[in-house]
């Protein structure tokens, strides 16, 4: 596992109890007895086709639609009759477009909520500053200006800044990216990455981009029609096991490609490369490369940071090395994503590109193959985590209390670090036996073990373990058999 | 008519002043009136169409007729003046609110409604100033229709500038009755078009720059 592991998550655990959402008095809920549970600190994609109730799920989180049925829980307190406006001030609400005020300036829109939240002006003042650096927006540019003086994409990280602006632990995103065009879509996810491996946040975001829910979730929500969940796992185990075929033609074509879009360079294995200095002779290194039985060599400066990328015709044509850098070469960097790795060597036609590090030291060397084994890799060994409750059954899972103080350090504190990490530290990272989960839906619930050492175990308050229907829920999830209710 | 003017001028001025204020008292309190009534309307689309019937048909309504069916129950003065100037400056705001408080964007409140700000707070901070402009507009032709209007009020010996077209008319081809007419046509088309400049001003400094044309 890698980085992060360290530093204790911001988010917060929900769960989604039993929500049923009938929309006036409609007979065909909207939401249909949903119970999903979302990990802390962790980003959970919900997709669906239109109409499906995943906006519906999602505004039933900050109660903007207040369920009909079931109950919420946020960090094990029961949130479904508190306040609904000092519920939204602790959950960050990004909208497509941003939702800006309009008649309002940027930093007054950021200030929204520590306004209502009564911060004096100067940590106000400051906390704008703050945020528009994290969302790569100059301060004293944009700070005064009016949201129709931004671009789309500028629009679209204020949004994101007012939501972080009180340090909610939970983000609620829908569609964010929809309205940007897809140079400046790829940037914002990229720039929301970034900011969740630093502030862990519980993300629940929706998306009608399957590669979108791909890039960025830990976990995806596949729905239904009636908020019915169809899957509810990793984008490795969706992409590799697709629980049916609503599944598959929602993936689409082209599984294989996509699972690129998770996995990262430095995951893969990377050839060494032969390598040169910029003041040894040619021949020297036409040497160690024939020795090597390779076609190429990467000259490095002091600072091994490459400089160009040789092959044996030229360097047995050089009588000198090349001293600066050749600014075409195929770079790719350990953070890349393959997809992003493939197209770079498929733009340099050189079938492989070289691997930088940090501050562009040289790591190694990736090629067109290296990737290809790495999809089915992939699809062979995608990573069983223990996937979090989401059915419709109606029915509440069993909180599996075992030991859960004394595993926050093991057990515990493992399986949140391969879950969060979990997409980096993908292939091959064996996660216990979440298996029926992934292929049937529900059944995880039905369970016991599935449910273990969910990070929200042991969290969750008296209340919500009674359901709604008055089946106590440990009694439910013991018994593996369907309760009768079933939709 | 110079003489007429100069004999009289401080009358005639407090008379104005008088006019001014009865119009501008009753634009405000017809402002905040009709904001009210939109407010209750706007998010329902029958009551939408009913205000929007009642301001259309009622601008139809006499005002002379008006002033006269008040003075039965009021009497003469001020009252029946005031309400008849308030009844007529609340439809076009009342429109205008209504057309306004419904123009503003669904995905804007619901952004406002999402991050914390409770209704109270979302209608004051979000939808009333988004709407501001196209509530203005209607306070300036409700500014215009009622200086006209105002002078109906000297009817019913009410204040302002009416008295000195109504005196006129009354001794039409008397003397100075041409010249007392003049004087307070020409007065209610002055204060007029000074209450329309204010307006516009008051619209520059209330209008926020982001939502500016
Ligand atoms: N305010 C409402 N009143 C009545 N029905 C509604 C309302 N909002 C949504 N619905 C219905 O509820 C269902 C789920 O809607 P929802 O907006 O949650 O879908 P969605 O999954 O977000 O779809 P999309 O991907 O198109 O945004 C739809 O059938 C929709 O018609
Ligand atoms: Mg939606």
């Amino acid at each position: 596992m890698s980085e992060n592991t360290d530093k204790s998550s911001t988010g917060a655990a929900i769960l989604i109890e039993n929500v049923t959402k009938r929309y006036g008095g409609g007979k065909k809920p909207a939401v249909d007895q949903l119970t999903l549970e979302i990990p802390a600190g962790q980003i959970v994609m919900f997709v669906g086709p239109s109409g499906c109730g995943k906006t519906t799920t999602l505004k039933m989180i900050n109660r903007l639609i207040e369920p009909t049925e079931g109950r919420l829980i946020i960090n094990g307190e029961d949130v479904t009759d508190i306040n609904g406006d000092k519920l939204r001030r602790k959950i960050g609400y990004v909208i497509q477009a941003g939702g800006l005020l309009p008649h309002l300036t940027v930093a007054a829109n950021i200030g929204l909520v520590p306004k209502m939240l009564g911060w004096d002006k100067s940590r106000i003042a400051e906390r704008v500053d703050e945020l528009l650096d994290l969302v790569s927006l100059d301060a004293d540019t944009y700070r005064d200006r009016y949201p129709k003086e931004l671009s789309g994409g500028q629009q679209q990280r204020v949004g994101v800044a007012r939501a972080l602006a009180a340090d909610p632990p939970v983000l609620l995103m829908d569609e964010p990216f929809g309205a940007v065009d897809p140079i400046t879509r790829q940037r914002l996810q990229d720039e929301l990455i970034n900011i969740q491996a630093e502030l862990h946040k519980t993300i629940v975001c929706v998306t009608h981009d399957f590669d979108e829910a791909v890039k960025l979730g830990d976990w995806i929500a596949v729905f239904d029609e009636g908020a019915r969940i169809v899957q509810y796992d990793t984008p490795e185990q969706i992409l590799a096991n697709p629980a049916n075929e609503f599944v598959e033609n929602f993936i689409g074509s082209g599984a294989g490609l996509k699972q690129l879009n998770f996995a990262r360079v430095k995951d893969v294995d990377m050839r060494p490369g032969v390598i040169g200095r910029p003041e040894q002779k040619p021949a020297e290194v036409l040497e160690l490369v024939t020795l090597a039985e390779r076609r190429n060599a990467v000259i490095l400066d002091q600072r091994d940071r490459p400089l160009a990328w040789l092959s044996r015709e030229q360097l047995k044509r050089m009588t000198e090395l090349p001293k600066t850098r050749d600014e075409n070469l195929p770079l790719v960097s350990t953070g890349s994503t393959l997809n992003d790795a493939l197209d770079s060597m498929l733009q340099a036609s050189t079938g492989s590109a070289i691997v930088v590090g940090n501050r562009d030291q040289f790591q190694g060397l990736i090629s067109v193959e290296t990737v290809m084994n790495a999809i089915r890799e992939l699809r062979e060994n995608a990573s069983r985590q223990q996937a979090p409750v989401g059915n419709n059954t109606g029915e509440i899972p069993r909180v599996n209390g075992h030991g859960d103080d004394a595993a926050e350090d093991e057990a515990g504190a493992g399986s949140h670090a391969a879950v969060r990490t979990g997409r980096h530290a993908a292939p091959g990272d064996q996660a216990p036996s979440a298996g029926g989960s992934a292929a049937e839906p529900a059944s995880a619930s039905a369970e016991p073990e599935t449910t273990s050492g969910t990070p929200w175990a042991g969290t969750r308050p008296e209340q919500g373990s009674s359901a709604a229907d008055g089946t106590p829920s440990g009694g439910a999830a013991e018994n593996p058999d369907r309760p009768e209710g079933r939709p | 008519m110079s003489s007429f003017f100069a004999e009289r001028w401080e009358q005639i001025l407090s008379a104005s002043w008088q006019h001014f204020s009865l119009v501008v008292q009753c634009l405000i309190l017809a402002t905040v009136i009709a904001i009210l009534l939109a407010a209750l309307c706007y998010r329902s689309r029958g009551l939408t169409s009913l205000a929007n019937n009642v301001s259309a048909i009622g601008l139809t309504i006499p005002s002379f007729a008006l002033i006269g069916l008040l003075i039965i129950p009021f009497g003469f003065g001020v009252v029946p003046a005031v309400i008849v100037v308030v009844f007529f400056a609340v439809l076009p705001i009342l429109r205008n609110a209504v057309v306004g408080l419904a123009g503003v964007d669904a995905s804007t409140i619901e952004a406002a409604r999402g991050i914390g700000m409770s209704r109270a707070k979302t209608f004051f901070r979000v939808e009333l100033p988004l709407a501001w402009p196209v509530i203005l507009a209607g306070m300036r032709v409700s500014a215009q229709m009622t200086m006209g209007i105002a002078a109906v009020a000297a009817y019913v010996l009410g204040p302002g500038l009416g008295s000195y077209i109504f005196s006129g008319l009354s001794r039409l081809g008397g003397a100075n009755s041409l010249e007392s007419v003049a004087v307070g046509v020409i007065a209610v088309v002055i204060l007029a078009q000074i209450l329309d400049a204010a307006l516009l001003i008051i619209g520059r400094l209330t209008t926020s720059r982001g939502i500016r044309v």
